[in-house]
C-alpha cells in the first residue's frame, strides 16, 4: 500500500487513470440513460415516472458509497497515517454529497406522482437527509483542516474520526426500510434476488457501473487538484521564509 | 516508526486495535439506538398495532396497509370512499373523502393519515405506497392476474 504513498507515483497513475473513467463512464450513462428513456416500457403501475429510477437509484448507491469511501479513507489515515488518505476523503466528500442530493431531488419528483406527496419523514428518508448534512459537515470539517496543515496533521485526525462516526448512518439508511414501517418501498435487489423486471433491472445496473465510473474519475481528479493545491501552498510558505 | 527497540507493540498496531474497539463501540451503540427507535421510527401503524393497542380516538396517527380486494366503495357523493385496510392478521375500514393518488388501487399497499373515529378510521390524506416489484406494462410477461388488473384499469 505504501507503493502509492510517493504522490508522484500516484499521480503518473491518476494522469491516464481519470480520462479513461470519466470518458467511460460518461458514455456508458449516458448509453443507459438514454436506453432507460427511449426504449424502456412504461410501469405497470408508476408508468412513465419509473425512468427516474434509473438516476435515483445509482444516485444513492453512490452517496452510500461516497461515505464508504471516506469511512475506509479515515481508518487508513487514522492507523496508517497514510498520506493519500486524507486527500482521498476529502476528495470523495463533494461527489458524494452531490450524489446524495441528486437522489433526495429525483426521489421528491418521483414521490410526487407516485405516492401523492414530495416529502415524508420515514426512516429512508430522514437517515438519507442526514447523511446529506453529514456530507456538508465533513466538506466544512475537512476544508479547515486543510487550512490548518501548518498546525501540524491534527486537524486531518479530527475529520477522520468524524468520518468514521458518521458511516454508523450507512447501516441504518440501508436497514430502515427493514427495521421500521416507511412509505419507502423495501429493497427491491436482495442478495442474489431482483424484484425488478430485467427489462428495467439491466439499464439500472449499467447506469450504476456508468455512475461509479464518473464517481472514481471525479475523486481522482479532486485528489489531483487538493495535491497540486498544497504543493502550490508548500512552495509559497517556502518562499515566504526565505 | 517501523522498528521498536523495546519490543513491545508497534504505534501502529496500537491504533489499529484502538481504531477496532471504538468501531465495535460505535456499532453497538447504533444498534442499541436502532434498537430503542423500532416503535417510535416507524411511520405508520399496521392494522394488528392498532387492533391490538387502540390508540386514543381522535389522536392523529397514520394507518399503514393492502387495500384489501373487493372492498373499495365509492359513496353516492362520488368523493367519498370506503375501503378496508388489512395485512394479512388483522382489518381496518378506513373512509376517506378527496381526491385519490394515481398509484392508489385495490391490493396495492397504502398509507392513511387520520385518526380513529369508533371501529372506523377517518383518513383526512391518502399516499400510495409503492411495493418493491417493477414490472413492465406488457402483457407478453405478466401473470393472468396483473394482466387482468391491467385490463381493469385500462377499461
Amino acid at each position: 500500500m505504501h507503493g502509492f504513498a510517493n504522490p508522484a507515483r500516484f499521480l503518473r497513475l491518476a494522469r491516464w487513470m481519470m480520462p479513461l473513467l470519466l470518458v467511460s463512464g460518461l458514455l456508458l450513462s449516458m448509453g443507459a440513460l438514454l436506453y432507460g428513456i427511449l426504449v424502456v416500457p412504461p410501469d405497470r403501475l408508476m408508468g412513465e415516472t419509473v425512468r427516474i429510477m434509473f438516476i435515483h437509484v445509482p444516485a444513492a448507491w453512490l452517496g452510500m458509497a461516497g461515505w464508504s469511501t471516506i469511512a475506509i479513507a479515515s481508518i487508513v489515515e487514522l492507523v496508517w497515517r497514510h498520506p493519500l488518505a486524507a486527500i482521498a476523503g476529502r476528495a470523495a466528500a463533494v461527489p458524494g454529497a452531490t450524489f446524495t442530493a441528486i437522489c433526495l431531488a429525483t426521489g421528491s419528483i418521483w414521490a410526487r406522482p407516485t405516492w401523492g406527496t414530495w416529502w415524508v419523514w420515514d426512516g429512508r428518508l430522514t437517515s438519507f437527509l442526514v447523511l446529506l448534512f453529514l456530507y456538508f459537515g465533513y466538506i466544512a470539517l475537512s476544508g479547515a483542516a486543510q487550512r490548518d496543515m501548518a498546525g501540524g496533521g491534527g486537524g486531518n485526525r479530527i475529520t477522520a474520526i468524524f468520518g468514521l462516526v458518521g458511516a454508523i448512518n450507512i447501516p441504518i439508511i440501508n436497514r430502515s426500510v427493514v427495521w421500521w414501517n416507511s412509505l419507502h418501498q423495501p429493497p427491491s435487489i436482495t442478495a442474489g434476488k431482483s424484484a425488478i423486471d430485467g427489462t428495467f433491472l439491466w439499464p439500472l445496473l449499467i447506469a450504476a457501473i456508468g455512475f461509479s465510473l464518473i464517481f472514481g474519475g471525479v475523486v481522482i481528479a479532486r485528489m489531483r487538484t487538493l495535491l497540486a493545491d498544497i504543493q502550490a501552498e508548500a512552495r509559497l510558505r517556502r518562499k515566504a521564509m526565505a | 516508526m517501523s522498528s521498536n527497540p523495546s519490543g513491545g507493540i508497534k504505534p501502529k498496531h496500537q491504533r489499529l486495535v484502538l481504531i477496532i474497539v471504538a468501531l465495535v463501540a460505535l456499532v453497538g451503540a447504533g444498534l442499541l439506538a436502532a434498537y430503542a427507535l423500532s416503535n417510535q421510527a416507524s411511520y405508520f401503524y399496521v392494522p394488528a398495532d392498532l387492533v391490538k393497542a387502540p390508540p386514543e380516538q381522535g389522536r392523529a396517527i397514520r394507518l399503514g396497509g393492502m387495500v384489501e380486494k373487493g372492498s373499495l366503495k365509492t359513496r353516492s357523493d362520488g368523493i367519498t370512499i370506503d375501503f378496508i385496510v388489512g395485512d394479512g392478521k388483522a382489518r381496518v375500514p378506513v373512509r376517506y373523502t378527496g381526491i385519490t393518488p394515481d398509484l392508489f388501487v385495490e391490493a396495492s399497499g397504502v398509507v392513511a393519515e387520520g385518526r380513529m373515529e369508533g371501529q372506523t378510521f377517518v383518513a383526512d390524506n391518502l399516499l400510495a405506497k409503492h411495493d418493491e416489484n417493477y414490472v413492465p406494462r406488457q402483457m407478453g410477461d405478466m401473470t393472468p392476474e396483473q394482466a387482468k388488473q391491467v385490463v381493469a384499469e385500462t377499461q
